[in-house]
């Protein structure tokens, strides 16, 4: 009898499995930050989490199902005003009104994607915006939260957060660090099961996938909602380490989206490495010229315009064209095991 | 005869994948050239080429005795060369008229103005307001060909002007060739009918898998080797 | 009265939206590509204008001399130099370059001009009206700018379905790869068209300078007024883009006078109910 080879599907390589290593140990740094951190760090490191946290949702819409919003921030800014108005009026704890924000996010996000989705390309994108800007001018006209000046978060409920400064912000640390990786964790599961591989398709082409039996249209809504919960999460944590808002910094389209689109792009759409890659260049520009202010700006965006023209698929695609790395195994490759005899 | 264009070892790439393998061709000035081969064979491929929509070696492809392979398709109708292309292609958004004056936006100037056109394509300047994708296909053909001819080139290339058409309206298109000749406008039609190609042609070529399997005047091409050219028997 | 006088004052912005939609409609015409920074291109116009008017010590409206041919120029550069290589089948690349383009724009006014509110100085037309009895009275600048809008789109539409120019614009738009075996140019066209465009916005960006006052922020907002139009009137469609801008002057002249805080959101809310019940826009251009 022959030796017939026994085949797996693997997502696994070699630099995943190192990926992984890495990961680890810079997860127990991450995890362990606050006893050796100071607190601007802690600060730089919250504003990293939930930039990334960000992106990576921004390019699950769009580098994964071609949904390409710019109207993202409609979900911060209703994540970060219900955690105000929850735990400014409803004394709910501002912890568990993170969760209650995204679940506001994604019932807010069923009636925009009924009017969003009814426009195509490009003229989805400035529709997604066109809604947010809605909610921005929607929220200027609430007094009781504060109207266009916005409101603080009130004293009593910033110190229900912890007892004590340092407790409050280890806290809020610790659940930025957890919603990034819960963020991650999901594009990645996602990624890896079968409504990935719908997706992948859909991105790729849509009346071929829809010709295999992929239902569009609900794919994308689910994906679309599911994203705008997790960004609302996100937003509520922005509000809550900040502790101050007001409709101009909730429905920034600057700060939650064209920022977020040039970190994934200058990263690497398409590619959950991407983002990663992106913040920390994000980040240390910004860092480097921060003191430059406007001129900062204008880097940054110039610096988005050449990667795109010159490097469609970011700085990650320039390195895994010159190496095969993956730290998100997403592929799928058939490996041989060990030949094991049949007979 | 004086050779008008000239392909010498002529190659064409979609991609990794290769169409074409060293196509020597030539048509001379005045003559009637008629390429035929089934699907695939790698004619519209070729008629790209020339026309520089698929980009090529200079020296691979020679007109009027200079090389022409790497100009643009935009550069490529202004030395005298213009397609009528598979499918037609009328503009849709263009009236008969405006489609015939794009064909003139190489500004070259001749025999063929829209008066021209008009006595040989009559049908058109009664429809000539209409959009031009309204017409019936043998109409839209018409246009088709009259826009190639309002760049009044001296080689037109035609890509399958009979595809989808009525015996009896393909007979109508072909009898224009003759006008177009007497005019000084050397004619390459791409055919996959082969008695059409075989009756107005002086002479054929056939290809088969990106290369030349046959060439010959139609009177000393016969039925056994043209089959075997054409279908590779 | 009041609301009368309300409707009417809206439709006459209505004018000045029509002209900031009819550029974003034109590009998109000819060549697909939506220009997030479109509205930063008209605020870009209006301190031009500025600059224009405090070097040389002239009136706003003469400044279109030199704003118009300054703007078409940048127009044909940016399409030639950038946009032209952003465009295929993928929607980002536009997307994403305009996006930063924007933010470049915002950012380089911010560092020349200031975070200042700013107006174009144009005299006695600021305020001069024609009454039209029972309390009612027009603006003469309202009326120049409806006026304005009115030529201008009827210039277009004559530039568009009379010359060659215009021709060869539906011919590339219809199949580039055809028009570009008749000798058109595909890069050369799709810049002609931006120049065209912009020079478009440098008029629309004046006369919201004299309108009303501008700083280096207000751009995007800009860019939503004129997508509104746009789709509301119907993609393709010029004229279409006048009535969608009159129906959001309308819309946001009816939301102010209910509530100064509502004038914006009422001409979004106004899109967005033409979007559910009118998806293609109230007059979609008819295939021929």
């Amino acid at each position: 009898m022959a030796d017939i080879p026994a085949y797996a599907v693997s997502r696994a390589t070699r630099s995943s499995r190192i990926g992984m290593a890495i990961g680890l140990i810079v997860l127990i740094i991450l995890a362990t930050a606050p006893w050796w951190a100071g607190r601007a760090d802690l600060r730089l490191l919250i504003e990293i989490f939930y930039y990334l946290a960000l992106a990576q949702l921004w390019n699950l819409l769009a580098g994964y199902t071609g949904l390409v919003s710019v109207g993202q921030q409609a979900f911060v800014g209703l994540g970060g005003y219900t955690l105000f108005a929850l735990a400014a009026f409803g004394g709910v704890n501002p912890l568990a009104a993170i969760a209650l924000a995204g679940v506001v996010a994604a019932i807010f996000a069923l009636p925009t994607a009924f009017l969003v989705f009814r426009l195509r390309g490009a003229y989805f994108a400035i529709g997604t915006w066109v809604v947010a800007e809605v909610y921005r001018l929607g929220f200027a006209q609430v007094s009781a939260l504060g109207g266009g000046s916005g409101m603080s978060l009130p004293a009593d409920v910033v110190r229900s957060i912890a007892d004590g400064r340092q407790a409050r912000e280890w806290l809020v640390y610790w659940v930025a660090l957890i919603i990034v990786l819960a963020a991650m964790a999901i594009v990645y599961a996602l990624l890896r099961s079968r409504q990935g591989l719908a997706l992948t398709a859909i991105r790729d082409s849509e009346p071929a996938s829809e010709s295999l039996g992929v239902n569009t249209y609900r794919t994308k809504l689910v994906i679309y909602i599911a994203v705008a919960f997790a960004t609302g999460l996100v937003g509520a944590l922005i509000f809550l380490q900040k502790l101050r808002i007001s409709p101009d910094a909730a429905f920034s389209v600057n700060d939650w989206t064209a920022f977020v689109i040039f970190i994934v792009v200058i990263g690497g759409i398409g590619r959950i490495e991407g983002p990663i890659i992106g913040v920390i260049v994000f980040f240390v520009l910004r860092e480097l010229f921060v003191d430059f202010g406007a001129w900062y700006l204008m880097l940054l965006g110039a610096v988005a315009v050449v990667i795109m023209l010159l490097a469609p698929r970011g700085l990650w695609g320039l390195l895994t064209d010159r190496w095969d790395i993956q730290l998100f195994p997403v592929r799928r490759a058939l490996v041989v095991k060990e030949t094991k005899d049949s007979g | 005869m004086t050779p008008l264009l000239e392909t010498r070892a002529l190659e064409a790439f979609y991609g990794d994948f290769q169409a074409l393998f060293g196509i020597d061709f030539t048509v001379g000035e005045g003559e009637t050239v008629a390429i035929i081969g089934s699907n695939g064979a790698g004619k519209s491929t070729f008629l790209k080429s020339i026309t520089g929509v698929l980009s090529n070696k200079a020296d691979a492809i020679r007109f009027k005795n200079e090389p022409i392979g790497s100009l643009a398709a935009n550069h490529v109708v202004r030395r005298g060369i213009a397609m009528v292309p598979e499918g037609r292609r009328l503009f849709p958004s263009l009236s008969v008229e405006e489609n015939l004056q794009m064909g003139a936006m190489s500004k070259r100037s001749g025999h063929w103005t829209l008066e021209t056109v008009y006595r040989l394509f009559p049908v058109l300047k009664e429809r000539r307001y209409s959009p031009g994708t309204a017409l019936s296909g043998g109409q839209q053909q018409m246009v088709a060909i009259g826009r190639g001819l309002m760049a009044n080139p001296d080689l037109l290339l035609c890509d399958e002007i009979s595809l989808g058409l009525a015996p009896i309206i393909i007979k109508d298109i072909y009898a224009a060739i003759p006008s177009i000749t007497s005019e000084g406008t050397t004619v390459a039609v791409v055919e996959q009918d082969i008695n059409q190609a075989l009756a107005v042609a002086d002479r054929v070529y056939c290809f088969q898998e990106g290369r030349v399997s046959l060439e010959g005047t139609p009177d000393t091409l016969t039925r056994e080797q043209i089959s075997a050219a054409y279908f590779g028997l | 009265m009041d609301w009368v006088n309300a409707i009417v004052q809206g439709i006459f912005v209505g004018g000045l939206y029509a002209l900031f939609a009819t550029g974003l409609s034109l590009i998109f015409g000819v060549m697909r590509l939506v220009n997030i920074a479109h509205g930063d291109l008209i605020i870009l116009a209006a301190f031009l204008s500025l600059a224009v008017v405090d070097g040389l010590n002239i009136h706003p409206l003469v400044s279109l001399v030199i704003v118009v041919p300054v703007m078409a120029a940048f127009g044909y550069a940016l399409q030639r130099g950038i946009l032209n290589f952003t465009l295929g089948k993928d929607i980002l690349p536009p997307l994403l370059v305009t996006f930063g383009l924007s933010v470049i724009i915002q950012n380089a006014l911010l560092e020349t001009f200031s975070a200042d509110s700013q107006r174009l100085q144009a005299g006695a037309i600021e305020t001069a009206s024609i009454p039209i009895g029972q309390g009612l009275a027009i603006g003469v600048l309202p009326l120049i700018i409806f006026v304005t809008a009115i030529v201008v789109i009827g210039g277009l539409q004559f530039v568009f379905y009379q010359t060659t120019l215009g021709r060869v614009f539906r011919a590339t738009s219809d199949d580039a790869v055809t028009a570009r075996t008749m000798g058109i140019d595909k890069s050369h066209v799709f810049a002609l068209a931006m120049a065209l465009a912009l020079a478009v916005v440098a008029i629309a960006g004046v006369l919201m300078g004299i309108r009303t006052n501008f700083d280096p922020a207000v751009g995007p907002a800009r860019l939503l007024f004129a997508f509104e139009a746009v789709i509301m009137g119907g993609l393709g469609n010029l004229w279409g883009t006048l009535a969608g801008g009159i129906i959001l002057g309308v819309a946001q002249a009816i939301g102010a006078q209910i509530n100064p805080g509502w004038q914006i959101l009422a001409g979004h809310i106004a899109f967005l109910i033409v979007l559910v019940i009118r998806p293609n826009g109230l007059f979609p251009r008819i295939q021929g």
